[in-house]
């Protein structure tokens, strides 16, 4: 069944973690936990592909996992706090996978953020509809509710 | 009587943590994070609290994908730190407050709030960073603390509303507890952010200071904001500022603001403090004229 469209999906560079990416990606992330004790990170730097056939990952989870393409992961279902552990078996701080989730350098990154971040104009929708608003005004729901209806 | 004296908010970022267990606290990115927290240690010594309820979330220490709880109130004699990779946070054993907390479990559940119980639970950087920015590097921490775990790492989190009526509960439960207890609760996490995905690094100043302004005064427009909406606006974990609601909902509807502090960026976020002091002696004086009231309507009826 493919997957179902959601209102956030609209968001841009988003994997929202929803209850059913959790499901998808279940073994993704129970593979990541694995790696918070030391000799299961050995056996994995061991033997990347074997010691991955123990988690019931689907070909392109393993294949995402084994070329380290963090938003591929996100996608198929793993979570950020999870995938974060095998960045730290490798030995990477977070601002790499920052870095190369967002197509950017770890010193870009580094100094988009000290500059204030990543500004939320332009970056609020796919479709750009998502008008600028703040917490002071919460409304709309317009959207998600006519896309639901096509999921 | 137990009784709410205050809530606050404060970031739980782990970089934040990293930087006071490797004595970078003094460094300018740090100092500038971490004078904003100055104030908040010289108020908690004067508001001594007896206990802090800590609401907070786990990334991946206690709970796994194994169950994801959406409230889970910690009810042991003491949660450990977690170790999330490299050792546990050199920090002290967080001491719990069984009989308290199994008392708010009771009566919030009886109140339909349908929280887990757990009664054995490791305490990741999201509970003791807060510690740490609210009470300095102590040898023990200074009061109990019974730590609330809300899931926001798995969408759906719980609703702003629904946050914001168990805080409700939560103070119901605080105010029928017989002992004396000063009680601060601590709202965790935030502001805008977002770690994951193309789009990270995320920040929305604009949206965070008019979540402030409302925390304050008008928490209820707060609890009418959707998830997508956090998640557009705020980063996609941003929503775990829904964490604050609790804290809200656990106040006065209207707040004293004795201290704010903004600043981006802490790691990869912007970090929000606040402290909001229920009004209790104004309270405590009306509900001491009602009772003499009563009493007089009660003496003139016998």
């Amino acid at each position: 069944m493919p997957r179902r469209e959601q209102a956030y999906d609209d968001i841009p560079g988003t994997f929202v973690f929803d209850a059913e990416r959790s499901r998808q990606g279940y073994g993704i992330n129970m593979f990541c936990m694995s790696l918070m004790k030391e000799e299961n990170r050995k056996a994995f730097k061991a033997n990347e592909a074997e010691y991955l056939k123990k988690f019931n990952l689907t070909p392109e989870q393993t294949d995402a996992i084994l070329k380290r393409d963090y938003n591929r992961m996100l996608e198929l279902g793993g979570n950020i706090y999870f995938t974060a552990k095998l960045g730290a078996t490798d030995g990477h701080s977070f601002q790499h996978l920052a870095a190369l989730m967002t197509g950017s350098t770890q010193e870009g990154y580094a100094k988009m953020m000290l500059a204030g971040g990543r500004p939320i104009e332009g970056n609020r929708s796919k479709s750009g509809l998502g008008k600028p608003r703040t917490a002071a005004k919460p409304k709309s729901k317009v959207r998600s509710k006519s896309r639901s209806k096509r999921g | 009587m137990a009784r709410i004296i205050a809530g606050v908010t404060s970031s739980h970022v782990p970089a934040i943590g990293a930087a006071i267990d490797n004595g970078k606290t003094g460094e300018p990115y740090w100092k500038r994070v971490f004078s904003g927290f100055e104030k908040a240690k010289e108020w908690m010594a004067k508001a001594r609290p007896d206990v802090c309820i800590v609401v907070y979330n786990d990334h991946a220490s206690a709970f796994s994908v194994e169950f994801i709880p959406t409230f889970a109130l910690g009810c042991a004699a003491e949660f450990p730190p977690a170790d999330e990779g490299w050792g546990p946070r050199p920090v002290p054993v967080v001491k719990g407050h069984p009989e308290f907390a199994a008392h708010i479990a009771q009566s919030v559940i009886l109140d339909e709030f349908d929280l887990t119980v757990v009664n054995k639970m490791e305490v990741d950087h999201g509970l003791t960073v807060p510690l740490n920015l609210m009470f300095g590097s102590p040898k023990e921490w200074p009061c109990r603390v019974i730590p609330l775990a809300v899931n926001v790492v798995m969408y759906p989190p719980p609703t702003g509303h629904r946050c914001f009526m168990l805080g409700r509960a939560i103070r119901k439960a605080v105010e029928s507890y017989p002992e004396d207890l000063r009680v601060v609760v601590m709202g965790t996490g935030g502001m805008s952010h977002q770690i994951s995905g193309p789009r990270a690094g995320l920040i929305n100043s604009k949206f965070d200071k008019a979540f402030l302004d409302n925390l304050t005064k008008d928490p209820k427009k707060l609890i009418r904001l959707k998830h997508v909406e956090y998640m557009r606006e705020a980063g996609a974990e941003g929503i775990e500022m829904v964490m604050w609601l609790i804290m809200r909902g656990a106040l006065d509807d209207r707040v004293d603001e004795v201290y704010r502090f903004y600043t981006v960026p802490a790691s990869n976020t912007a970090v929000g403090h606040i402290i909001l002091e229920n009004r209790q002696k104004k309270a405590a004086s009306r509900l001491k004229r009602a009772a003499a009231r009563a009493n007089v309507a009660v003496r003139r009826s016998k």
